[in-house]
């Protein structure tokens, strides 16, 4: 029967596209429940990060990868593992600053944009900002404070999806404070 | 690829945003059930979505059973990596889907007063049921219950109730009245 077949790659597709559907609607709420984009933007940003504090957990269990001992080491690890582990890409890492301090990760394509077209009265929507938030607040809870945001996006007509990540400094491991 | 627990941290982030919406805050019981009724809009589009794209290329299938056992199988274990546990009917258009280990369930502790939360987590498969059967030519009612075993190592258990019904239901998107915990000997 046809439809036993290739039954392990549809349902990895699916799974997949679970996700990437499962974001479009939660970005659909958001834009019905804010008036305008930059604060759908905030929000995902927000989401993101409280998904990253808790996915570093699973990422640092799934891989076990060591403590990095630089910026540089991050950068691949966040390419190579995570991006491949989470959403099955391997971006490149490019554009380093002088000072080793900022690199770009290049995404020839996005999963979760992919059945995605903004309208045009979103042109300032930044669709994935949730990534943001993720990296954000992943990197957060291993010390290190960075800013994290799109550079380009194919969604708004450039060619590529550039996220464009900065260290910031160092955090100091502070001991655990029960907050929540 | 570990997109599975990507989809279970999203969805526990649409929960909580959902819950804390300040809109509906004055009055608690409607904050809930607007909050299931969205979560279940999204559940529902997206099982639409999954649906119409993975069965693009299927033979049609035969009869409701057959749908019914493509969501236990192929659908359910696409996006919970497992399969139904359980199918019953009672062949007049009332199918129970049983599962009993829930993936999405077994974040939470097996307190009894952490069932009162269960329903929550539950309204989005339940439209994500609802939307694959609409994909699929069936109009249906999908509510659920989460029960827990009684035994001294209690598994998460979950019933969903599908209804298929032919006949023309209303259009407005369904409420899922969120049914309180069973009652268990300790």
């Amino acid at each position: 029967m046809s439809r036993q077949s290739n039954r392990s790659t549809d349902s990895k597709k699916m799974n997949s596209e679970l996700f990437t559907l499962t974001y479009g609607a939660l970005v659909t709420q958001l834009c019905k429940d804010y008036e305008n984009d930059e604060e759908v933007n905030k929000q995902l940003d927000k989401m993101g990060y409280n998904i990253g504090v808790r996915l570093i957990e699973d990422f640092l269990a799934r891989s076990s990868v060591g403590r990095c001992h630089d910026f540089r080491e991050t950068a691949d690890v966040i390419a190579k593992v995570a991006f491949k582990m989470y959403l099955g890409i391997t971006p490149s890492v490019t554009n380093w600053s002088p000072a080793g301090d900022e690199f770009s990760l290049i995404l020839e394509s996005n999963p979760l944009v992919d059945f995605v077209e903004l309208p045009d009265n979103h042109s300032t929507l930044i669709y994935s900002n949730l990534l943001c938030g993720v990296l954000r607040g992943a990197l957060e809870m291993v010390q290190m404070a960075v800013d994290v945001r799109f550079a380009q996006d194919t969604l708004r007509g450039d060619n590529v999806t550039e996220i464009r990540m900065k260290f910031i400094k160092r955090i100091e491991e502070n001991l655990p404070a029960g907050d929540e | 690829m570990a997109d599975d627990v990507l989809f279970e941290f999203l969805h526990m982030e649409i929960m909580s945003y959902v819950y804390k919406e300040p809109r509906m805050r004055d009055d608690p019981d409607t904050e809930r059930v607007t909050g299931l009724s969205i979560l279940e809009g999204m559940g529902f589009r997206v099982g639409q979505g999954l649906t119409d794209r993975f069965t693009k290329d299927y033979p049609t299938f035969k009869d409701e059973l057959d749908i019914m056992k493509f969501l236990c199988k192929d659908f359910w274990s696409s996006i919970f990596r497992k399969q139904i546990d359980n199918l019953r009917t009672n062949h007049q258009g009332t199918y129970v889907l049983q599962d009993n280990t829930f993936a999405l369930l077994t974040q939470i502790s097996s307190g009894k007063q952490h069932l009162e939360e269960a329903p929550k987590y539950l309204a989005f498969p339940c439209g994500l049921l609802r939307g694959a059967l609409s994909s699929l030519g069936l109009e249906s009612l999908v509510s659920a219950e989460v029960a827990l075993m009684p035994s001294t190592d209690p598994v998460h258990g979950r019933e969903a109730l599908v209804n298929v019904d032919q006949r023309s239901l209303p259009a407005e998107p369904v409420h899922i009245i969120p049914r309180g915990p069973k009652n268990f000997r300790n």
